[in-house]
């Protein structure tokens, strides 16, 4: 896909956005501490057609409850007020710290007077709002489309209004970002605004990608085990509190889609360790061991620490995911953690995977991954929506993971569907969480065996 | 450019896909990014709907603004046909394919479809949901309608009064996929019209194909159920067929049975035995001494314009509350709204600005909202009830059990809806009557709200008050303490009012504090 890699030569739409969304080539993996992943050939098919995905102005919906200082302004149409507000579900805030600036026909007809008006729609937020400390312009399909250098804006306002309110700016744009790419983006931005690390810091880790409170603290306590005693988390829990990076810095990715903002911090001389993603117990430990394996954590200790809980998780996800096995399950593309998903189905839970669809496919990052999924499985990249939903007609899978476009619709067909973006708004990652994640899948299937109408 | 929050609308094109989702063998190919297939779900979650929206998106790509955009438009238009095999197609660009110029009509055309292609130009950058909805329609109506259109000048063959050869006919126009009731509305009007003689020739476009749309024409008159929708469409068909229009929205009591008399008389049919019968039960529960509390209850209104308009007539003249707001986020029927408004005696509020309307409401301190599921939020952190009666659409809205607005079944719904989250006369009686009782402390709240949501509706008010201009104002006046400690023993539901009375007979008596003599001598003032 690699779409925002050639978005410079690309005229008509709009000013290159610093972050690439998802650009394989260039990512550059430090091999010293990588943990070795036999590198796999499953087979991979690239699909090109209707995408039924989220954009990456989604993302502004758990970002926003993550950062609570921070404020998440979208330049866009009412597409993407609308976009946001249904992906949100319900409106249960008087004041979301996320907002639309809704571009009108007058706007349309001068750049000058684009910036003007954007700069008043600042202050009157701003002004409204004392307590944001950072604000992120969010890009959207329109405002790239007519070249608006939300970059430039950026620069210009926080420069007026520092240090009060720090403005940083990203795309979630559809053109250019899928789902959760829009938090790749957003983290990426963030980078560039790290403190550095002191040369001669002693090593520390930085976990990067948003994860609930819960899992960070449990996450915490096992680095603590370990002895790894000076951990981070990107994004932070206060916007105000970046964590600081440098080239004793170690990066653990919690979310498989962070393309970008890996290679920013690589890029601040950070080294990115590569494992597999933490969902369900084995996928846990050998995302733990990767960090222990850098920081030279000795094997016995490894043991000590993570054997309990990986067992708990173990015999937790047995319960849950019981009546799970031999089933089979299709994945539609969606959050790019299909292929973590199908990796957890498949081994821990004894699924059969029909299809692993994913929007996007970063082959370093996933290496682990898929050398654990095994060759003989059918991975497509990228979507044409209709004939996904042939295939999985003729499949029948016991379970559809999918989009909340095509769930109630598949159900209509008989098909039992678990909606993908529930895996993303729930904790899932951890020991203490595996069989919550055995769980989502389960439910769907025990639910059409209770009802007798 | 306008901040925004939330939003009252969806862009123009969801306003299409509303239109086309209503109907039969219509397929919608939508130039479109691909975030913004996320309007599928408004249909298949909110609404509940069993099968896809039928619309093809055509989600471009950075990359592909560098190609061929049009190209891909055209394979999407031949894939979607070659795929559904509809017997009609719309087309027609999101906000960011209409700044990319593709022309979608004319590329549409170019691809040859052996079915009708209509394009539908919605400019997203001015225009909203409602008004995307109701100009593809229109714009349907005119494709299919048009070739039927009588020469200019030919007679129109009405139906005598009195013919016995066919029952008279008439069009129910404007309910679509995504409405508010409309489901519900459509099935009550078809009743209420089959029991006048009358027969509905076509609905559209909520179960309409483009071959009915084409027999709109034959319809002796039409009936504008929903004019943000169909008020276009029924004024081309009037040009066009002479067919007349019954515009009265049959919500309420009053509205309904005026609503049957113009039907009646178009439809040249005796209006006298339905009007005759009992049909609704309001006009007796509202009469009945339970209902006696609910005089002059303070209800703020808000919706589209025809649901706000209709609900606030309903509101004071069937059952007797206060209108103390009403406003509408449907710019394009101001002019309506003012005069409401006028009606009412309240300031018309017209703005799809979720804060403005916030402000509004906690300004007036109703004792009831009745306004959108946007409202309801608001309602619910001020602690005052709410009553849904509009759109946009929430899952709630979309209930298993028949729930029309319109109609007398209509009116029931209405008065069992808009008077359970008030508290029931009697319960009231009693509260009054044990408030010195230890468990009717002042933190008390009716059960039905929730053991929380008057303290949290109490530090909602105050952050409010406190942050607004008005509320600075009003706290220049301060409350004694024992003042306020008399006023916590005021039941709640009364408190608003009874702080609002003091504060402004405080205010006319020029007075700073607020003592529980202040107190006492507003209530004697205000119970002249
Ligand atoms: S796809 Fe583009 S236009 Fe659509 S909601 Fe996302 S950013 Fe806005």
């Amino acid at each position: 896909m690699t779409i925002a890699a050639l978005l410079p030569e690309i005229p008509g739409c709009g000013a290159a956005p610093r972050i690439a969304a998802s650009d394989a080539g260039r990512a550059t993996v430090t091999t010293a501490e990588v943990t070795t992943a036999k590198v796999t050939t499953a087979k991979v098919t690239t699909e090109r057609g209707q995408r039924e995905v989220f954009c990456g102005l989604t993302g502004i919906v758990w970002l926003h409850r993550k950062m609570q200082d921070a404020f998440f302004l979208v330049v866009g149409s009412r597409t993407c007020a609308h976009l946001i507000q249904s992906a949100a579900g319900v409106m249960i805030f008087a004041e979301p710290r996320f907002a639309t600036a809704i571009m009108e026909e007058r706007d349309l007809a001068g750049l000058a007077d684009m910036n003007d008006e954007l700069d008043r729609v600042v202050t009157q937020l701003v002004a409204r709002r004392p307590d944001i400390k950072l604000l992120f312009l969010v890009g959207s399909c329109p405002s790239e489309v007519i070249k608006l250098d939300l970059g430039r804006a950026a620069q210009r306002l926080s420069r007026r209004m520092m240090p009060d309110v720090r403005v940083l700016s990203y795309s979630g744009s559809g053109i250019e970002t899928t789902f959760t790419e829009g938090e790749d983006a957003c983290l990426a931005s963030l980078v560039p605004e790290l403190p550095a690390q002191a040369p001669d810091a002693a090593p520390s880790l930085l976990v990067a990608g948003a994860l609930a409170e819960a899992v960070e603290d449990q996450f915490s306590k096992l680095f603590a085990g370990l002895g790894i005693a000076r951990v981070a988390y990107l994004p932070p829990r206060r916007a105000c509190n970046l964590p600081a990076v440098g080239p004793n810095t170690r990066v653990l990715l919690a979310q498989p889609f962070l393309a970008g903002t890996a290679r920013a911090l690589q890029e601040r001389g950070a080294a990115l360790l590569t494992a597999p993603f933490p969902l369900g117990a084995e996928g846990t430990t050998e995302w733990l061991r990767a960090a222990a394996t850098a920081f030279g954590v000795n094997a016995d200790r490894f043991e000590t620490v993570t054997a309990l809980p990986a067992q708990r998780a173990r015999q937790a996800v047995a319960r849950t995911g019981a009546r799970l096995a031999g089933k089979k399950i299709f994945f539609f593309p969606d959050s790019q953690l299909e292929l973590p998903l199908a990796r957890f189905a498949a081994r821990e839970m004894g699924m059969q995977i029909e299809e692993i669809g994913t929007p996007y496919l970063h082959r370093q990052h996933l290496a682990p991954e898929l050398a654990l999924l095994g060759d003989d499985v059918r991975i497509v990249e990228g979507q044409d929506v209709d004939r996904q939903l042939d295939r999985c007609r003729a499949a029948r899978p016991d379970l559809t993971v999918c989009g909340l476009g095509l769930a109630n619709p598949l159900e209509a067909e008989g098909l039992a569907t678990k909606w993908s973006i529930e895996l993303l708004f729930t904790p899932i990652q951890g020991y203490e969480q595996a069989s919550d994640l055995a769980g989502l899948f389960a439910r769907p299937l025990a639910r059409r065996e209770l009802l007798k109408v | 450019m306008q901040l925004t929050l939330w939003t009252y609308e969806g862009p123009p094109h969801v306003g299409a896909m509303r239109v086309a989702s209503a109907m039969r063998g219509v397929h919608y190919v939508l130039h479109a990014p691909q975030g913004d297939t996320y309007a599928d779900l408004l249909f298949t979650m909110i609404e509940r709907r069993d099968t896809r929206p039928p619309v093809t998106y055509t989600t471009f790509q950075a990359r592909d603004l560098g190609g061929d955009t049009a190209d891909l438009f055209k394979r999407s238009v031949r894939d979607a046909y070659e795929r559904f095999k509809p017997e009609a197609m719309l087309v027609g660009a999101s906000c960011t394919a209409e700044l990319i110029q593709d022309d979608p009509g004319g590329l549409a055309r170019a691809c040859n479809l052996p079915v009708p292609v209509v394009a539908v130009e919605l400019p997203a950058y001015q225009k909203k949901e409602n008004w995307g909805a109701a100009e593809t329609f229109y714009q349907l109506v005119r494709a299919f309608a048009g070739p039927h259109v009588p020469p200019p000048g030919t007679p129109r063959t009405a139906r005598e009064p009195g013919d016995t050869s066919r029952r008279p006919r008439a069009n129910l126009l404007g309910p679509t996929a995504l409405g508010f009731r409309h489901r519900d509305d459509v099935r009550e009007i078809c009743a209420l019209l089959g029991r006048l003689g009358v027969d509905v020739h076509v609905t559209a476009p909520l179960g309409a194909s483009a071959a009915d749309l084409a027999r709109l024409g034959e319809a002796d008159f039409n009936i504008v159920l929903y004019p943000e929708i169909a008020g276009q469409a029924a004024a081309w068909l009037e040009r066009n067929f002479g067919q007349k229009a019954v515009r009265t929205v049959p919500i309420g009591v009053t509205a309904t049975r005026n609503f049957i008399a113009e039907v009646a008389a178009l439809a040249g049919v005796d209006a006298a035995p339905l009007l005759g019968e009992q049909t609704s039960r309001l006009p007796w529960y509202s009469r009945s001494v339970d209902a006696n509390y609910l005089t002059g209850k303070r209800v703020f209104v808000f919706g589209d314009a025809t649901h706000a308009i209709a609900a606030a007539r309903v509101a004071a003249d069937e059952l007797g509350f206060a209108v103390v707001g009403l406003g509408t986020y449907s710019r394009e029927f101001g002019r309506e709204l003012r005069a409401a408004a006028a009606l009412h005696g309240v300031e018309p509020l017209i703005s799809d600005d979720y804060l403005d309307v916030e402000a509004a409401i906690t300004a007036a301190q109703p004792d009831l909202v009745l306004g959108t599921q946007m409202e309801r939020h608001i309602a619910k952190r001020l602690g005052v009830p709410c009553a849904v009666i509009s759109a946009p659409v929430h899952v709630q809205d979309f209930p298993a059990r028949h729930a029309p607005q319109m109609g007398f079944e209509g009116a029931n719904v209405l008065f069992d809806t808009w008077v359970a989250p008030l508290m029931m006369g009697l319960e009231e009686h009693l509260l009054t009557m044990f408030r010195e009782d230890f468990e009717f402390h002042p933190e008390a709240a009716a059960s039905h709200l929730g053991a929380t949501t008057q303290a949290a509706a109490r530090s909602a008010e105050n952050s409010r008050m406190d942050a607004t201009p008005e509320g600075a104002g009003a706290r220049a006046l301060r409350w004694a303490p024992d003042a306020e400690k008399e006023l916590g023993k005021i039941p709640f539901f009364v408190r608003g009012k009874a702080r609002r009375n003091t504060e402004s007979f405080a205010a006319l008596q020029g007075l700073a504090t607020i003592t529980v003599e202040t107190l006492y001598d507003a209530k004697a003032h205000f119970a002249r």
